[in-house]
Formats: structure tokens, C-alpha cells, sequence
């Protein structure tokens, strides 16, 4: 019928995508109604889905607003640098920052190589078939894991088992268990990227496997593979549950021995937020001091 | 020395193999330790009592441990939050991926991809004290703090992982099938919704179940906003109290190795189980279902 009339309706969209696409022919616009009501439609489905993804762009723009707007002022530099006093209920956050700031470290130091050779075992050594598929579907699983169950394990595991107590030492611990799979899905997307001329090249001027990888892969990928490691720490970080189990301690008597923080034995204050959730309790809304709003810039 | 260096290729070869196992080993440790710590209850509450008890008073003499309205909590919020998120975040991941300008696109992907890196802290916060009075004050209800503001923040919170994985799917449609289609004369919305996506159709309920997942198993949202009433929601606007709510609020005050502590490994049990088969559930479909050429369409 009129191929072409439907062709040139389409080929606007079309351009943009492939550049061979490029019309350089003219086709005579035919406008039947069966085709303007098509062109409708699409064109109100079309906003449907651009107004959706404009919401979604503006949802963070909305939360973040509403944080740094009330949150700013707060922001002092005896804010970030005292301790807090009259039972967390003024002074600083120093303690909290320094103790997230452990956490993420130790969790990074513990999961960083951990994830990073599974990964180079996937990606580089093993070959498609049962076990890999069984390891893939344990990595998945693990990414699926609720991070309240991971408080729950780091309790019942690291806390009581290992004896570790109420530590930053458990707390990184869990933290590290919850960041590796997101660490191996980052590390296997950069090996992937790692064209496979530079393991040929490197094979083939005689070059082992293990060499090849330490001296070829690992350089090329290494930018993509910190990327991840600390996006997945960063996520880790944010998680509240698991720390409220494993690492935080809430009672401020405890305030100057965690504040301490002698050794990776030690509870640390986090976030205030867990005090926010103690409060929380008695349910309803809270009376909330000012400076609670600044901590979730952080 | 050409032994050598092999049983060396073979010694790193299988150290490496064993490191990979380190994730199903945790995996592994998770289930053991939630049941080791969890099973004793069953000693206090049948299985069936324990499931299916409408009574969660943990702490009254003696205590009720049934965890029914709690996991209606959870499925409720999962329900409510999927059927925000769904539609949005697939309508996105269509938009950016087939639609939208360049310039559209590289503005409003990085902003998706941040949203999955707020803290769900920050949104619960966002939650408790924005929307919460909002919604008191416009729909005038007892409180903000119910099952639809927590399905909403949960909704925002599964966005980017729908979003995310849906758009790769349809990003990696062929793009001879679109072509092909849009030679034969379809328009540009027939040839998406009839052609882009049935082929990608697997990857986006991967995406779907892996965020109802996410949402399911959230716990401070759910902590801050639900509500905390540990019943069953007679309508929308009830507060409820979802599964990880109730752990995450009630474990720092549970006797160490008391029956209200094993209620709260076994509530986390099956927390796990959902989550599990969830997870199941999406990688049997992206590997059943998966476009392998242009022909299986």
C-alpha cells in the first residue's frame, strides 16, 4: 500500500538512533485518518513516557532540595568537628563521621581483594558449565539478601559466635559481606571491557595466563574496578540496619569509650539516624533537632 | 620450568577458584546462622501458629508470636510499591532507551542512577517528614505514617533497579527486528510495544521481581514510615508493620537467646525465603527466556 508514507512518519524518530538511517529521500506526506490517529496516539503514549521520567528525575531533585535547604545551616565547622554533648542533643558528629569513615575502610580492605579475585576467576579462568552457574546464582542470591538478614547474620555470626562483641570490626565484617557482590558484578563489567587482543597479545608472546593477567588485565581495567569498589562501599555505608546490629552503639554513657576507639574492638556512634530510629519507638512523628537534618548529606 | 610454571598456572588457578566460593560459603553461613538462631521457637509456637497468628505481642506475658499481619505488612507495601514502580520505571527505561534525545537522555539516566544511591535512610527521612504531614493534612486521615506513603518511598526506591536493568534489555533488542518493523510500516509505538517489548520481555521482569525484591526486603523506609501497627491494613491508608521493620525495631530490646530474640531470626527467615525465591524466580527467567538471535521472538 503506502510503504512509504509510513516510512517517512518514522524516519524522524529513526534518525536520531542509526546515523545510516540519514533521509535523504522525500516521500510526499499522505495524511490519511487511520495514520493521524496513530500519530496521535504515539504521540500521547510518547508523553506519558516522558513525563515519567521527568517525575523520576525530579524525585531526587525534590529530596535533595528539601535536605540541603533545611539541612545547610546546620553545617558549622563545630558541627563537624565536636563531639556530641547533652545526650546527642547538641555538639557535633565528629565521633560518627570518623566511625563511618573506619567502617567503610575496614569493609573495604576485607571485601576489595575477596571480590576482585572471584571476579577474575569468573571472568578470566572458569569455564561455562554447572559450577560457574552455581556461583553466579550464589553471587545473585547474595545481591538479593535483605540488608536486615545481613544484620541478623553479622549478630548471630561475627557478634556472638566469633565473639567479636559490638565492634567496628564485626560491623566492617558484615559491611564487607553485603558490598562483595556488587564489587564482583563492577569488577567482571571492567574485565569485560578489557578488549581480548590485549590477552592474545600478551599469550601469544609467551606470556602465562596468571602473568597475562596480573601485568595485562588487571592495569587496563584497574580505573573501572576502583570505580566499583568504592560505589559498592558507598552503598554499604548508607545501609543502616546491619550497623545497628553489629557496630553502633546507641547509649551515650558509652559516648567517650567509642569515641576513643582504640582498637577495631571497639562499638562506634554512627549516624544519628539510629537514634532518630530509637526515638522512633513510641510511634508517630518525633521531636527532631536541627541538626538532624544535615546528617543526611552525608 | 615448563612444569613449574604450570603447577604454578594450576596452584593460582584453583586459589582463585576457591575465593569465588567465598560468596555461596556466605550464603551458605546466612541460612545456617538464621535457622540456628531462629529454629528454638519452635519449641514456644507451632509453625502454623507461628505463620499464620494474627497476634504479634512480643513482649506481653505470655507472648504472641504470629507474624501474619507482618507479612501481609511486607506484601502489601511490595504490591502497592510495584504498582508505582513498575509502570514508571519501565516507562522510563522505554523512554530512554528508544525515545528520548541524547541530550534528554544524559541528563535524566545519571539522575535515575543517583536516586539508587541515596541512603534509604534519607528517603524514609524524606518520608517521615514531608510526606507524611502532607498527606495527613490533604487526604485527611489519622496519619501520614501508613501503607501508601511507605508503598510510595519504597516505589522511588525500586525505580533505578527497574529502570536500570530494563533499559539494558531494551537497549539490547536487535536492532534489525526494530528495522525489519519499521519497514514493514509500523509506526514507532506499534513496533515498541509489538516488537522491542516481547524481545525484551525477559529482562524486564528480571528487573520487575529483582526490585519488588528490593522492596520487600527494605528496612529503613519501612521502619520510618509504615506506621509500625502490627495488624492487618484494612484499607490503603492503614499503618501496617512489614517483616524488617519489626527486626530491625525490636532486636537492640530482645533478651540475648530468648524466645522474642529466636521470633526475630525466624520473622528474618522468612524474610530470606521470599527475598530467595524472588531471586530464583528472576535468574530462571533471564536464562529461560533469553533472546539468543533474531529468531526466538
Amino acid at each position: 500500500m503506502n510503504n512509504s508514507n509510513a516510512s517517512n512518519g518514522d524516519s524522524k524518530q529513526e534518525d536520531s538512533h542509526s546515523t545510516k538511517a540519514k533521509a535523504d529521500y522525500k516521500v510526499e506526506r499522505l495524511d490519511f485518518p487511520d495514520n493521524q490517529v496513530k500519530k496521535m496516539v504515539q504521540s500521547v503514549v510518547f508523553g506519558i513516557f516522558r513525563f515519567s521520567a521527568t517525575l523520576n528525575g525530579f524525585a531526587l531533585l525534590i529530596v535533595v532540595y528539601f535536605m540541603v535547604s533545611n539541612g545547610l545551616s546546620a553545617i558549622t565547622w563545630e558541627f563537624l568537628t565536636q563531639p556530641p554533648t547533652d545526650a546527642m542533643t547538641k555538639g557535633g558528629i565528629l565521633p560518627c563521621i570518623v566511625g563511618t569513615f573506619c567502617l567503610s575502610l575496614g569493609a573495604i580492605l576485607i571485601a576489595f581483594p575477596i571480590g576482585v579475585a572471584s571476579a577474575i576467576y569468573l571472568n578470566e579462568y572458569a569455564r561455562p558449565g554447572r559450577t560457574i552457574r552455581i556461583i553466579r546464582l550464589g553471587i545473585n542470591n547474595l545481591a538479593g539478601v535483605p540488608s536486615v538478614v545481613f544484620g541478623l547474620f553479622g549478630l548471630a555470626f561475627f557478634v556472638v559466635w566469633m565473639k567479636m562483641g559490638v565492634s567496628i570490626l564485626a560491623g566492617a565484617l558484615t559491611l564487607a559481606a553485603m558490598s562483595l557482590p556488587v564489587i564482583i558484578g563492577s569488577t567482571e563489567e571492567a574485565l569485560r571491557a578489557v578488549p581480548d587482543t590485549y590477552r592474545e597479545a600478551s599469550l601469544g608472546i609467551g606470556a602465562t595466563k596468571w602473568q597475562t593477567i596480573y601485568r595485562v588485565v588487571l592495569p587496563a581495567a584497574l580505573p573501572g574496578i576502583l570505580t566499583g569498589g568504592i560505589l559498592g562501599i558507598s552503598r554499604a555505608a548508607g545501609e543502616t540496619a546491619p550497623i545497628m546490629f553489629t557496630a553502633a552503639v546507641f547509649i551515650p554513657l558509652i559516648c567517650h569509650q567509642a569515641l576513643l576507639m582504640k582498637s577495631w574492638h571497639c562499638p562506634i556512634i554512627y549516624m544519628y539516624w539510629q537514634q532518630l530510629v530509637l526515638k522512633l519507638k513510641p510511634r508517630g512523628i518525633c521531636n527532631m533537632e536541627r541538626p538532624l537534618f544535615s546528617l543526611h548529606l552525608f | 620450568m615448563k612444569t613449574n610454571s604450570q603447577t604454578t598456572e594450576k596452584v593460582i588457578q584453583s586459589i582463585f577458584f576457591m575465593i569465588a566460593l567465598a560468596s555461596i560459603m556466605i550464603l551458605l553461613m546466612i541460612s545456617a546462622f538464621l535457622f540456628m538462631e531462629g529454629i528454638p521457637i519452635l519449641n514456644h509456637v507451632s509453625l502454623w501458629d507461628f505463620i499464620f497468628g494474627i497476634y504479634w505481642y512480643p513482649t506481653s506475658e505470655p507472648p504472641d508470636f504470629g507474624i501474619y499481619a507482618l507479612i501481609i505488612g511486607s506484601v502489601a507495601t511490595t504490591i502497592v510499591s510495584a504498582s508505582i514502580s513498575i509502570p514508571l520505571g519501565v516507562m522510563t527505561a522505554i523512554y530512554l532507551a528508544e525515545i528520548a534525545s541524547s541530550r534528554f537522555r544524559e541528563i535524566v539516566k545519571p539522575i535515575v542512577e543517583l536516586l539508587a544511591a541515596l541512603p534509604s535512610v534519607v528517603i524514609g527521612f524524606f518520608g517521615m517528614v514531608v510526606m507524611a504531614p502532607l498527606l495527613q493534612n490533604y487526604l485527611d486521615i489519622a496519619t501520614g505514617l501508613n501503607l501508601f506513603n511507605a508503598s510510595l518511598m519504597l516505589g522511588f526506591m525500586s525505580i533505578p533497579t527497574i529502570c536500570s536493568i530494563s533499559e539494558d534489555a531494551i537497549y539490547s533488542v536487535p536492532t534489525n527486528l526494530k528495522e525489519a518493523s519499521l519497514a514493514l510500516g509500523a509506526t514507532h509505538l506499534e513496533t515498541i510495544t509489538r516488537v522491542i517489548l516481547p524481545a525484551s520481555i525477559s529482562g524486564i521482569s528480571t528487573a520487575v521481581i529483582l526490585g519488588m525484591s528490593r522492596a520487600i526486603g527494605e528496612t529503613m523506609v519501612v521502619l520510618m514510615v509504615a506506621g509500625g501497627a502490627a495488624m492487618v491494613p484494612q484499607s490503603i491508608f492503614d499503618p501496617v508493620r512489614p517483616l524488617p521493620a519489626s527486626i530491625a525495631a525490636e532486636m537492640a530490646e530482645a533478651p540475648f537467646r530468648g524466645e522474642h530474640y529466636a521470633a526475630l531470626f525466624a520473622t528474618g527467615i522468612v524474610l530470606f525465603v521470599f527475598t530467595f525465591i524472588f531471586n530464583l524466580v528472576a535468574d530462571y527467567i533471564s536464562n529461560k527466556y533469553r533472546q539468543v538471535g533474531d529468531s526466538t521472538l
